[in-house]
Protein backbone atom coordinates (compact mmCIF):
# COMPACT_ATOMS: atom_id res chain seq x y z
CA UNK A 1 0.00 0.00 0.00
CA UNK A 2 1.38 3.37 -0.98
CA UNK A 3 0.05 6.40 0.76
CA UNK A 4 -1.07 9.32 -1.34
CA UNK A 5 1.64 11.41 0.28
CA UNK A 6 4.17 9.00 -1.29
CA UNK A 7 3.40 10.59 -4.63
CA UNK A 8 5.16 13.71 -3.48
CA UNK A 9 8.32 11.90 -2.42
CA UNK A 10 10.21 12.90 -5.60
CA UNK A 11 9.77 16.54 -4.56
CA UNK A 12 12.08 15.88 -1.63
CA UNK A 13 14.95 15.21 -4.00
CA UNK A 14 14.22 18.38 -5.95
CA UNK A 15 14.02 20.44 -2.77
CA UNK A 16 17.24 18.82 -1.53
CA UNK A 17 19.06 19.68 -4.73
CA UNK A 18 17.95 23.33 -4.59
CA UNK A 19 18.89 23.58 -0.91
CA UNK A 20 22.28 22.01 -1.58
CA UNK A 21 22.80 24.46 -4.43
CA UNK A 22 21.92 27.46 -2.21
CA UNK A 23 24.26 26.26 0.52
CA UNK A 24 27.01 25.83 -2.04
CA UNK A 25 26.33 29.31 -3.27
CA UNK A 26 26.34 30.91 0.22
CA UNK A 27 29.51 29.24 1.44
CA UNK A 28 31.10 29.96 -1.93
CA UNK A 29 32.25 26.43 -2.73
CA UNK A 30 33.09 27.75 -6.18
CA UNK A 31 33.37 31.23 -7.64
CA UNK A 32 29.85 32.78 -7.58
CA UNK A 33 30.39 33.74 -11.20
CA UNK A 34 30.49 30.04 -12.08
CA UNK A 35 27.71 29.04 -9.69
CA UNK A 36 24.93 31.60 -9.66
CA UNK A 37 22.07 31.12 -7.17
CA UNK A 38 19.21 28.84 -8.26
CA UNK A 39 16.77 31.71 -8.59
CA UNK A 40 19.06 33.42 -11.11
CA UNK A 41 19.11 30.25 -13.22
CA UNK A 42 15.33 29.89 -12.83
CA UNK A 43 14.84 33.50 -13.95
CA UNK A 44 17.05 32.91 -16.98
CA UNK A 45 15.11 29.74 -17.79
CA UNK A 46 11.79 31.54 -17.48
CA UNK A 47 12.87 34.54 -19.57
CA UNK A 48 14.58 32.36 -22.16
CA UNK A 49 11.62 30.04 -22.62
CA UNK A 50 8.96 32.77 -22.54
CA UNK A 51 9.69 34.19 -25.93
CA UNK A 52 13.46 34.44 -25.47
CA UNK A 53 16.24 32.90 -27.54
CA UNK A 54 16.29 29.73 -25.51
CA UNK A 55 12.80 28.88 -26.68
CA UNK A 56 13.70 29.07 -30.37
CA UNK A 57 16.83 27.02 -29.74
CA UNK A 58 14.71 24.52 -27.86
CA UNK A 59 12.38 24.19 -30.84
CA UNK A 60 15.28 23.74 -33.25
CA UNK A 61 16.63 20.88 -31.14
CA UNK A 62 13.19 19.28 -30.91
CA UNK A 63 12.85 19.52 -34.67
CA UNK A 64 16.27 17.96 -35.33
CA UNK A 65 15.69 15.14 -32.87
CA UNK A 66 12.26 14.32 -34.24
CA UNK A 67 13.53 14.50 -37.82
CA UNK A 68 16.37 12.15 -36.91
CA UNK A 69 14.15 9.62 -35.16
CA UNK A 70 11.62 9.70 -38.02
CA UNK A 71 14.27 8.99 -40.64
CA UNK A 72 15.75 6.28 -38.42
CA UNK A 73 12.37 4.63 -37.83
CA UNK A 74 11.34 4.68 -41.48
CA UNK A 75 14.53 2.89 -42.46
CA UNK A 76 15.12 0.68 -39.44
CA UNK A 77 11.67 -0.80 -38.82
CA UNK A 78 11.15 -2.45 -42.22
CA UNK A 79 14.79 -3.49 -42.33
CA UNK A 80 14.57 -4.89 -38.81
CA UNK A 81 11.53 -6.96 -39.72
CA UNK A 82 13.29 -8.29 -42.79
CA UNK A 83 16.39 -9.21 -40.81
CA UNK A 84 14.44 -10.66 -37.93
CA UNK A 85 12.39 -12.85 -40.23
CA UNK A 86 15.50 -14.25 -41.94
CA UNK A 87 17.68 -15.60 -39.19
CA UNK A 88 20.54 -16.46 -41.57
CA UNK A 89 20.46 -12.99 -43.07
CA UNK A 90 20.51 -11.51 -39.59
CA UNK A 91 23.44 -13.65 -38.49
CA UNK A 92 25.39 -12.54 -41.51
CA UNK A 93 25.04 -8.83 -40.73
CA UNK A 94 24.81 -9.08 -36.96
CA UNK A 95 28.48 -8.32 -36.42
CA UNK A 96 28.44 -5.23 -38.61
CA UNK A 97 25.36 -3.87 -36.87
CA UNK A 98 26.78 -4.61 -33.44
CA UNK A 99 30.06 -3.02 -34.34
CA UNK A 100 28.56 0.26 -35.49
CA UNK A 101 26.07 0.21 -32.66
CA UNK A 102 29.03 0.14 -30.29
CA UNK A 103 30.88 2.87 -32.16
CA UNK A 104 30.31 6.28 -30.52
CA UNK A 105 28.25 8.18 -33.07
CA UNK A 106 30.26 11.31 -32.30
CA UNK A 107 33.22 9.59 -33.95
CA UNK A 108 31.24 9.75 -37.17
CA UNK A 109 30.86 13.56 -37.14
CA UNK A 110 33.87 14.35 -39.28
CA UNK A 111 32.86 11.79 -41.87
CA UNK A 112 29.30 13.09 -42.09
CA UNK A 113 30.65 16.67 -42.16
CA UNK A 114 32.71 15.89 -45.21
CA UNK A 115 29.76 14.27 -46.92
CA UNK A 116 26.89 16.57 -45.95
CA UNK A 117 28.59 19.88 -45.04
CA UNK A 118 27.92 21.99 -41.95
CA UNK A 119 24.16 22.45 -42.28
CA UNK A 120 21.21 20.95 -40.48
CA UNK A 121 21.45 17.78 -42.49
CA UNK A 122 24.69 16.58 -40.93
CA UNK A 123 23.37 16.84 -37.38
CA UNK A 124 20.14 15.11 -38.30
CA UNK A 125 21.83 12.36 -40.29
CA UNK A 126 24.42 11.49 -37.64
CA UNK A 127 21.68 11.29 -35.02
CA UNK A 128 19.52 9.25 -37.40
CA UNK A 129 22.44 6.91 -38.04
CA UNK A 130 22.94 6.25 -34.34
CA UNK A 131 19.24 5.85 -33.59
CA UNK A 132 18.72 3.66 -36.65
CA UNK A 133 21.09 0.97 -35.44
CA UNK A 134 19.46 0.89 -32.02
CA UNK A 135 15.97 0.57 -33.51
CA UNK A 136 17.11 -1.96 -36.10
CA UNK A 137 18.62 -4.19 -33.47
CA UNK A 138 15.53 -4.06 -31.27
CA UNK A 139 13.03 -4.67 -34.07
CA UNK A 140 14.99 -7.64 -35.40
CA UNK A 141 15.30 -9.00 -31.89
CA UNK A 142 11.57 -8.57 -31.29
CA UNK A 143 10.71 -10.39 -34.51
CA UNK A 144 13.12 -13.24 -33.82
CA UNK A 145 11.81 -13.73 -30.30
CA UNK A 146 8.13 -13.88 -31.21
CA UNK A 147 6.52 -16.51 -28.99
CA UNK A 148 6.69 -19.85 -30.73
CA UNK A 149 3.39 -20.96 -29.23
CA UNK A 150 1.50 -18.01 -30.73
CA UNK A 151 2.94 -18.73 -34.15
CA UNK A 152 1.94 -22.38 -33.83
CA UNK A 153 -1.51 -21.36 -32.63
CA UNK A 154 -1.99 -19.22 -35.74
CA UNK A 155 -0.58 -21.93 -37.94
CA UNK A 156 -2.94 -24.57 -36.61
CA UNK A 157 -5.86 -22.18 -37.14
CA UNK A 158 -4.91 -22.18 -40.81
CA UNK A 159 -3.04 -18.88 -41.09
CA UNK A 160 -0.80 -18.48 -44.14
CA UNK A 161 2.84 -17.53 -43.64
CA UNK A 162 1.98 -13.99 -44.68
CA UNK A 163 -0.84 -13.72 -42.14
CA UNK A 164 1.38 -15.18 -39.43
CA UNK A 165 3.98 -12.55 -40.23
CA UNK A 166 1.51 -9.67 -40.37
CA UNK A 167 -0.92 -10.62 -37.63
CA UNK A 168 1.31 -12.37 -35.14
CA UNK A 169 5.04 -11.81 -35.54
CA UNK A 170 4.69 -8.10 -36.21
CA UNK A 171 2.44 -7.58 -33.22
CA UNK A 172 4.74 -9.69 -31.09
CA UNK A 173 7.67 -7.48 -32.01
CA UNK A 174 5.91 -4.19 -31.19
CA UNK A 175 6.86 -3.96 -27.50
CA UNK A 176 10.52 -4.46 -28.39
CA UNK A 177 10.17 -1.97 -31.26
CA UNK A 178 8.99 0.63 -28.78
CA UNK A 179 11.95 -0.08 -26.55
CA UNK A 180 14.14 0.57 -29.58
CA UNK A 181 12.33 3.81 -30.41
CA UNK A 182 12.61 5.06 -26.85
CA UNK A 183 16.32 4.26 -26.65
CA UNK A 184 16.77 5.63 -30.15
CA UNK A 185 15.22 8.98 -29.33
CA UNK A 186 17.38 9.39 -26.21
CA UNK A 187 20.46 8.68 -28.27
CA UNK A 188 19.32 10.99 -31.07
CA UNK A 189 18.90 13.84 -28.57
CA UNK A 190 22.38 13.27 -27.16
CA UNK A 191 23.93 13.28 -30.62
CA UNK A 192 21.99 16.35 -31.77
CA UNK A 193 22.96 18.37 -28.69
CA UNK A 194 26.62 17.42 -29.00
CA UNK A 195 26.58 18.19 -32.72
CA UNK A 196 25.06 21.58 -31.98
CA UNK A 197 28.00 22.37 -29.74
CA UNK A 198 30.80 21.58 -32.02
CA UNK A 199 30.06 21.68 -35.69
CA UNK A 200 29.97 25.33 -36.78
CA UNK A 201 26.50 25.49 -35.33
CA UNK A 202 24.49 28.69 -34.90
CA UNK A 203 21.44 27.46 -32.98
CA UNK A 204 19.95 24.66 -30.90
CA UNK A 205 20.15 23.94 -27.17
CA UNK A 206 23.68 22.55 -27.48
CA UNK A 207 24.80 25.74 -29.14
CA UNK A 208 23.11 27.83 -26.42
CA UNK A 209 24.87 25.93 -23.64
CA UNK A 210 28.16 26.33 -25.42
CA UNK A 211 27.92 30.07 -26.25
CA UNK A 212 26.58 30.92 -22.78
CA UNK A 213 29.60 29.20 -21.31
CA UNK A 214 31.98 30.96 -23.70
CA UNK A 215 30.50 34.35 -22.71
CA UNK A 216 30.37 33.53 -19.00
CA UNK A 217 26.60 33.99 -18.91
CA UNK A 218 26.29 31.29 -16.30
CA UNK A 219 22.55 31.62 -15.45
CA UNK A 220 21.84 31.24 -19.19
CA UNK A 221 24.03 28.17 -19.36
CA UNK A 222 22.27 26.49 -16.44
CA UNK A 223 18.94 27.45 -17.94
CA UNK A 224 19.90 25.79 -21.24
CA UNK A 225 21.09 22.66 -19.41
CA UNK A 226 17.77 22.37 -17.59
CA UNK A 227 15.90 22.95 -20.82
CA UNK A 228 17.83 20.06 -22.37
CA UNK A 229 17.09 17.90 -19.35
CA UNK A 230 13.40 18.74 -19.50
CA UNK A 231 13.38 17.92 -23.20
CA UNK A 232 14.94 14.50 -22.70
CA UNK A 233 12.71 13.69 -19.77
CA UNK A 234 9.60 14.95 -21.54
CA UNK A 235 10.27 12.99 -24.70
CA UNK A 236 10.72 9.84 -22.67
CA UNK A 237 7.43 10.40 -20.87
CA UNK A 238 5.53 11.12 -24.06
CA UNK A 239 6.94 7.96 -25.58
CA UNK A 240 6.09 5.89 -22.54
CA UNK A 241 2.54 7.17 -22.74
CA UNK A 242 2.22 6.31 -26.42
CA UNK A 243 3.72 2.92 -25.66
CA UNK A 244 1.33 2.26 -22.82
CA UNK A 245 -1.75 2.95 -24.88
CA UNK A 246 -0.47 1.36 -28.08
CA UNK A 247 1.20 -1.80 -26.77
CA UNK A 248 -0.96 -2.12 -23.70
CA UNK A 249 -0.11 -5.80 -23.36
CA UNK A 250 3.63 -5.22 -23.04
CA UNK A 251 5.09 -7.01 -20.04
CA UNK A 252 1.76 -8.55 -19.12
CA UNK B 1 -24.49 -51.43 -13.94
CA UNK B 2 -24.64 -54.97 -15.23
CA UNK B 3 -22.29 -57.53 -13.82
CA UNK B 4 -19.74 -57.52 -16.58
CA UNK B 5 -16.28 -58.84 -16.02
CA UNK B 6 -14.14 -56.45 -13.98
CA UNK B 7 -12.06 -54.05 -15.99
CA UNK B 8 -9.02 -56.21 -15.79
CA UNK B 9 -6.66 -54.49 -18.17
CA UNK B 10 -3.52 -55.39 -16.29
CA UNK B 11 -3.46 -59.04 -17.23
CA UNK B 12 -4.61 -58.36 -20.77
CA UNK B 13 -1.95 -59.05 -23.40
CA UNK B 14 -0.07 -55.86 -24.21
CA UNK B 15 -0.66 -54.20 -27.55
CA UNK B 16 -3.48 -56.10 -29.20
CA UNK B 17 -3.85 -53.64 -32.06
CA UNK B 18 -3.92 -49.98 -32.85
CA UNK B 19 -7.48 -49.44 -31.64
CA UNK B 20 -8.96 -49.32 -28.17
CA UNK B 21 -10.69 -52.24 -26.49
CA UNK B 22 -13.98 -53.01 -28.19
CA UNK B 23 -12.88 -51.75 -31.63
CA UNK B 24 -15.19 -48.79 -32.22
CA UNK B 25 -14.97 -47.18 -35.65
CA UNK B 26 -11.81 -45.16 -36.16
CA UNK B 27 -11.75 -41.45 -36.86
CA UNK B 28 -8.00 -40.93 -36.84
CA UNK B 29 -5.67 -43.65 -38.06
CA UNK B 30 -1.93 -43.51 -37.51
CA UNK B 31 0.14 -46.06 -39.37
CA UNK B 32 3.85 -46.81 -39.36
CA UNK B 33 4.72 -43.58 -37.57
CA UNK B 34 8.41 -42.85 -37.11
CA UNK B 35 9.83 -39.93 -35.17
CA UNK B 36 13.20 -39.27 -33.66
CA UNK B 37 14.84 -36.22 -32.11
CA UNK B 38 18.58 -36.00 -32.70
CA UNK B 39 18.94 -39.77 -32.79
CA UNK B 40 16.55 -40.50 -29.91
CA UNK B 41 13.74 -42.64 -31.23
CA UNK B 42 10.39 -41.50 -29.86
CA UNK B 43 8.13 -43.53 -32.14
CA UNK B 44 9.04 -46.48 -34.29
CA UNK B 45 6.52 -48.15 -36.55
CA UNK B 46 3.70 -46.86 -34.34
CA UNK B 47 0.08 -47.65 -35.15
CA UNK B 48 -2.92 -46.04 -33.47
CA UNK B 49 -6.64 -45.66 -33.99
CA UNK B 50 -8.65 -42.91 -32.37
CA UNK B 51 -12.38 -43.58 -32.34
CA UNK B 52 -14.91 -41.12 -33.72
CA UNK B 53 -16.77 -38.78 -31.41
CA UNK B 54 -15.04 -40.21 -28.36
CA UNK B 55 -12.87 -38.71 -25.69
CA UNK B 56 -9.40 -40.26 -25.54
CA UNK B 57 -7.02 -39.42 -22.71
CA UNK B 58 -3.32 -40.01 -23.31
CA UNK B 59 -1.35 -41.02 -20.24
CA UNK B 60 2.17 -42.32 -19.74
CA UNK B 61 5.55 -41.78 -18.13
CA UNK B 62 7.14 -38.35 -18.23
CA UNK B 63 8.88 -37.65 -21.51
CA UNK B 64 7.50 -40.76 -23.21
CA UNK B 65 6.16 -38.70 -26.09
CA UNK B 66 2.57 -37.82 -25.26
CA UNK B 67 2.84 -34.24 -26.45
CA UNK B 68 4.94 -35.34 -29.38
CA UNK B 69 2.20 -37.76 -30.41
CA UNK B 70 -0.55 -35.17 -30.63
CA UNK B 71 1.85 -32.65 -32.16
CA UNK B 72 2.69 -35.16 -34.87
CA UNK B 73 -0.96 -35.96 -35.52
CA UNK B 74 -1.94 -32.29 -35.58
CA UNK B 75 1.01 -31.36 -37.78
CA UNK B 76 2.67 -29.02 -35.31
CA UNK B 77 5.88 -30.96 -35.82
CA UNK B 78 6.72 -32.91 -38.95
CA UNK B 79 6.68 -36.71 -38.94
CA UNK B 80 9.77 -38.55 -40.15
CA UNK B 81 7.66 -41.12 -41.95
CA UNK B 82 4.32 -42.81 -41.66
CA UNK B 83 0.76 -41.85 -42.34
CA UNK B 84 -1.93 -39.96 -40.47
CA UNK B 85 -5.48 -39.90 -41.81
CA UNK B 86 -8.69 -38.37 -40.58
CA UNK B 87 -11.56 -40.40 -41.99
CA UNK B 88 -9.18 -41.19 -44.82
CA UNK B 89 -8.45 -37.49 -45.40
CA UNK B 90 -5.11 -35.78 -44.94
CA UNK B 91 -4.48 -33.17 -42.30
CA UNK B 92 -4.72 -30.40 -44.90
CA UNK B 93 -8.27 -31.48 -45.70
CA UNK B 94 -9.28 -31.58 -42.06
CA UNK B 95 -10.27 -28.87 -39.60
CA UNK B 96 -8.66 -29.43 -36.24
CA UNK B 97 -8.42 -27.48 -33.02
CA UNK B 98 -5.57 -27.42 -30.54
CA UNK B 99 -5.44 -26.13 -26.99
CA UNK B 100 -2.00 -25.42 -25.61
CA UNK B 101 -0.85 -25.97 -22.06
CA UNK B 102 0.59 -22.48 -21.89
CA UNK B 103 -2.51 -20.32 -22.39
CA UNK B 104 -0.48 -17.21 -21.58
CA UNK B 105 1.51 -17.68 -24.74
CA UNK B 106 -1.24 -19.09 -26.92
CA UNK B 107 -3.84 -16.31 -26.93
CA UNK B 108 -3.09 -13.01 -28.65
CA UNK B 109 -2.77 -10.34 -25.96
CA UNK B 110 -3.27 -7.49 -28.43
CA UNK B 111 -6.82 -8.67 -29.11
CA UNK B 112 -9.73 -8.88 -26.71
CA UNK B 113 -10.92 -12.37 -25.83
CA UNK B 114 -13.82 -11.89 -28.24
CA UNK B 115 -11.51 -10.85 -31.08
CA UNK B 116 -9.27 -13.82 -30.37
CA UNK B 117 -12.17 -16.14 -31.06
CA UNK B 118 -13.43 -14.14 -34.05
CA UNK B 119 -9.95 -14.21 -35.55
CA UNK B 120 -10.06 -17.99 -35.92
CA UNK B 121 -13.11 -17.58 -38.18
CA UNK B 122 -11.65 -14.66 -40.12
CA UNK B 123 -8.70 -16.91 -40.96
CA UNK B 124 -11.21 -19.36 -42.40
CA UNK B 125 -12.54 -16.61 -44.64
CA UNK B 126 -15.79 -16.12 -42.74
CA UNK B 127 -17.04 -12.54 -43.09
CA UNK B 128 -16.86 -10.48 -39.92
CA UNK B 129 -20.60 -10.01 -39.26
CA UNK B 130 -21.19 -13.74 -39.55
CA UNK B 131 -18.09 -14.49 -37.50
CA UNK B 132 -19.26 -12.28 -34.64
CA UNK B 133 -22.70 -13.81 -34.84
CA UNK B 134 -21.24 -17.30 -34.54
CA UNK B 135 -19.12 -16.37 -31.55
CA UNK B 136 -22.18 -14.99 -29.78
CA UNK B 137 -24.00 -18.22 -30.55
CA UNK B 138 -21.19 -20.37 -29.20
CA UNK B 139 -21.03 -18.31 -26.02
CA UNK B 140 -24.76 -18.77 -25.47
CA UNK B 141 -24.60 -22.43 -26.42
CA UNK B 142 -21.83 -23.17 -23.92
CA UNK B 143 -23.33 -20.88 -21.30
CA UNK B 144 -20.02 -19.14 -20.82
CA UNK B 145 -20.13 -16.34 -18.28
CA UNK B 146 -16.97 -14.36 -18.99
CA UNK B 147 -16.65 -10.76 -20.09
CA UNK B 148 -15.14 -11.35 -23.50
CA UNK B 149 -14.46 -7.66 -24.01
CA UNK B 150 -11.49 -8.05 -21.67
CA UNK B 151 -7.97 -8.63 -22.90
CA UNK B 152 -6.59 -12.08 -22.05
CA UNK B 153 -4.05 -10.75 -19.57
CA UNK B 154 -6.91 -9.28 -17.52
CA UNK B 155 -8.44 -12.73 -17.04
CA UNK B 156 -7.77 -15.59 -14.68
CA UNK B 157 -5.89 -18.61 -16.02
CA UNK B 158 -9.05 -20.67 -16.19
CA UNK B 159 -10.91 -17.98 -18.11
CA UNK B 160 -8.04 -17.66 -20.55
CA UNK B 161 -7.99 -21.40 -21.10
CA UNK B 162 -11.75 -21.37 -21.63
CA UNK B 163 -11.25 -18.69 -24.28
CA UNK B 164 -8.55 -20.86 -25.86
CA UNK B 165 -10.96 -23.76 -25.98
CA UNK B 166 -13.67 -21.61 -27.55
CA UNK B 167 -11.19 -20.29 -30.09
CA UNK B 168 -10.39 -23.87 -31.02
CA UNK B 169 -14.06 -24.91 -31.10
CA UNK B 170 -15.47 -21.98 -33.04
CA UNK B 171 -14.43 -23.40 -36.41
CA UNK B 172 -16.29 -26.61 -35.50
CA UNK B 173 -13.22 -28.81 -35.75
CA UNK B 174 -13.50 -32.51 -36.39
CA UNK B 175 -10.95 -33.19 -33.68
CA UNK B 176 -9.88 -31.18 -30.67
CA UNK B 177 -6.42 -31.80 -29.23
CA UNK B 178 -5.60 -30.62 -25.73
CA UNK B 179 -2.08 -30.79 -24.27
CA UNK B 180 -2.30 -30.70 -20.48
CA UNK B 181 -4.68 -27.76 -20.73
CA UNK B 182 -5.31 -27.42 -17.01
CA UNK B 183 -1.92 -28.21 -15.54
CA UNK B 184 -1.01 -24.57 -15.07
CA UNK B 185 -4.20 -23.85 -13.12
CA UNK B 186 -4.81 -24.15 -9.40
CA UNK B 187 -6.71 -27.17 -8.11
CA UNK B 188 -10.07 -25.48 -7.69
CA UNK B 189 -9.92 -24.06 -11.21
CA UNK B 190 -8.79 -27.43 -12.57
CA UNK B 191 -11.87 -29.14 -11.14
CA UNK B 192 -14.10 -26.42 -12.57
CA UNK B 193 -12.48 -26.63 -15.99
CA UNK B 194 -12.83 -30.42 -16.04
CA UNK B 195 -16.57 -30.00 -15.70
CA UNK B 196 -16.60 -27.34 -18.41
CA UNK B 197 -14.68 -29.58 -20.78
CA UNK B 198 -16.91 -32.54 -20.05
CA UNK B 199 -19.97 -30.43 -20.77
CA UNK B 200 -18.46 -29.06 -23.98
CA UNK B 201 -17.67 -32.60 -25.08
CA UNK B 202 -21.21 -33.75 -24.43
CA UNK B 203 -22.65 -30.67 -26.15
CA UNK B 204 -20.54 -30.86 -29.27
CA UNK B 205 -19.66 -34.53 -29.62
CA UNK B 206 -16.32 -33.54 -31.07
CA UNK B 207 -13.60 -36.19 -31.09
CA UNK B 208 -11.24 -35.12 -28.34
CA UNK B 209 -7.69 -36.16 -27.53
CA UNK B 210 -6.41 -34.98 -24.17
CA UNK B 211 -2.86 -35.36 -22.88
CA UNK B 212 -2.87 -35.42 -19.11
CA UNK B 213 -0.33 -36.04 -16.39
CA UNK B 214 -3.10 -36.56 -13.87
CA UNK B 215 -4.44 -40.12 -13.99
CA UNK B 216 -7.65 -39.27 -12.17
CA UNK B 217 -8.38 -36.52 -14.65
CA UNK B 218 -7.44 -38.73 -17.58
CA UNK B 219 -9.81 -41.51 -16.55
CA UNK B 220 -12.56 -39.19 -15.34
CA UNK B 221 -12.89 -37.43 -18.69
CA UNK B 222 -12.17 -40.31 -21.04
CA UNK B 223 -14.12 -42.83 -23.01
CA UNK B 224 -10.79 -44.55 -23.63
CA UNK B 225 -7.47 -44.19 -21.86
CA UNK B 226 -4.46 -44.54 -24.12
CA UNK B 227 -1.60 -45.74 -21.94
CA UNK B 228 1.80 -45.37 -23.53
CA UNK B 229 5.05 -47.15 -22.73
CA UNK B 230 8.42 -45.54 -22.27
CA UNK B 231 10.35 -44.55 -25.37
CA UNK B 232 10.12 -45.76 -28.04
CA UNK B 233 6.42 -45.31 -27.50
CA UNK B 234 4.02 -48.22 -27.86
CA UNK B 235 0.48 -48.77 -26.66
CA UNK B 236 0.65 -50.36 -23.19
CA UNK B 237 -3.13 -50.56 -22.88
CA UNK B 238 -6.14 -48.80 -24.35
CA UNK B 239 -9.05 -49.61 -22.05
CA UNK B 240 -12.65 -48.48 -22.32
CA UNK B 241 -13.95 -46.36 -19.45
CA UNK B 242 -17.40 -47.85 -19.19
CA UNK B 243 -18.90 -45.32 -16.83
CA UNK B 244 -22.00 -43.31 -17.77
CA UNK B 245 -21.95 -39.56 -18.33
CA UNK B 246 -22.34 -36.98 -17.03
CA UNK B 247 -19.76 -37.94 -14.49
CA UNK B 248 -19.54 -36.11 -11.21
CA UNK B 249 -17.94 -36.22 -7.80
CA UNK B 250 -19.68 -39.50 -7.09
CA UNK B 251 -17.89 -41.01 -10.08
CA UNK B 252 -14.59 -40.59 -8.30
CA UNK B 253 -15.77 -43.05 -5.65
CA UNK B 254 -17.46 -45.40 -8.14
CA UNK B 255 -16.15 -48.95 -7.89
CA UNK B 256 -15.50 -49.37 -11.61
CA UNK B 257 -13.77 -46.02 -11.73
CA UNK B 258 -11.51 -46.87 -8.81
CA UNK B 259 -10.71 -50.30 -10.22
CA UNK B 260 -9.87 -48.98 -13.66
CA UNK B 261 -7.77 -46.20 -12.22
CA UNK B 262 -5.88 -48.71 -10.10
CA UNK B 263 -5.14 -50.99 -13.03
CA UNK B 264 -4.03 -48.03 -15.16
CA UNK B 265 -1.73 -46.99 -12.35
CA UNK B 266 -0.29 -50.48 -12.19
CA UNK B 267 0.50 -50.44 -15.90
CA UNK B 268 1.96 -46.99 -15.56
CA UNK B 269 4.21 -48.04 -12.70
CA UNK B 270 5.29 -51.16 -14.52
CA UNK B 271 6.32 -48.90 -17.41
CA UNK B 272 8.14 -46.47 -15.14
CA UNK B 273 10.04 -49.30 -13.45
CA UNK B 274 11.00 -50.84 -16.76
CA UNK B 275 13.23 -47.86 -17.60
N1 LIG C 1 11.74 -30.40 -30.35
C1 LIG C 1 12.41 -31.38 -29.68
N2 LIG C 1 13.73 -31.57 -29.91
C2 LIG C 1 14.39 -32.55 -29.27
N3 LIG C 1 13.83 -33.37 -28.38
C3 LIG C 1 12.53 -33.23 -28.10
C4 LIG C 1 11.75 -32.23 -28.75
N4 LIG C 1 10.47 -32.32 -28.29
C5 LIG C 1 10.47 -33.34 -27.41
N5 LIG C 1 11.70 -33.90 -27.30
C6 LIG C 1 12.02 -35.05 -26.46
O1 LIG C 1 11.15 -36.09 -26.81
C7 LIG C 1 10.70 -36.78 -25.66
C8 LIG C 1 9.19 -36.76 -25.60
O2 LIG C 1 8.77 -35.43 -25.35
P1 LIG C 1 7.26 -35.07 -25.03
O3 LIG C 1 6.39 -35.60 -26.13
O4 LIG C 1 7.20 -33.65 -24.78
O5 LIG C 1 7.01 -35.89 -23.70
P2 LIG C 1 5.69 -35.93 -22.79
O6 LIG C 1 5.22 -37.34 -22.86
O7 LIG C 1 6.14 -35.60 -21.41
O8 LIG C 1 4.70 -34.96 -23.34
C9 LIG C 1 11.36 -36.12 -24.48
O9 LIG C 1 12.47 -36.87 -24.11
C10 LIG C 1 11.77 -34.79 -25.00
O10 LIG C 1 12.93 -34.37 -24.36
MG1 LIG D 1 4.05 -33.00 -22.63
Amino acid sequence: MTKTSDRYLPLIGVAGLILFWYVGYWVKIVDPVLLPPPHAAAMALWKGMAGGNLYSDFLVTVYRTLAAISIAAVIAIPLGILLGANERLYRSVEFVIDFFRSTPASAMFPLFLVIFGVGDRTKIFVAAFGAMLVILFNVAYGVMNARKTRILAAKIMGASNWRIMKDVVLMESLPQTFVGLRNGISLALVIVVVAEMFIGSVNGIGNRVFTAQQMFEMPDMYAAIFAAGALGYGMNIVFLMIEKSYVHWSGK
Amino acid sequence: MTMTAPLDVVSAPVCLGPGPDGSPSAHITVRGLHKQFNGTVIYENFDLDIPRGKFVSVFGPNGCGKSTLINLISGLIPIDSGQVRFDGKTLAQTKIGYVFQNYREALFPWMTAFENIVYALLLRKVARPEAEERVHKLVTHLGVKIDLKLYPYMMSGGQQQLVSIMRALIIEPEVLFLDEPFSALDYEMTLFMREQLQRIFEETGTTMVLVSHDLEEAVYLADYVLLLTRRPGRIAAYPLVDIPRPRNDATLADKDFVLLKASCLEIFQREVRRG
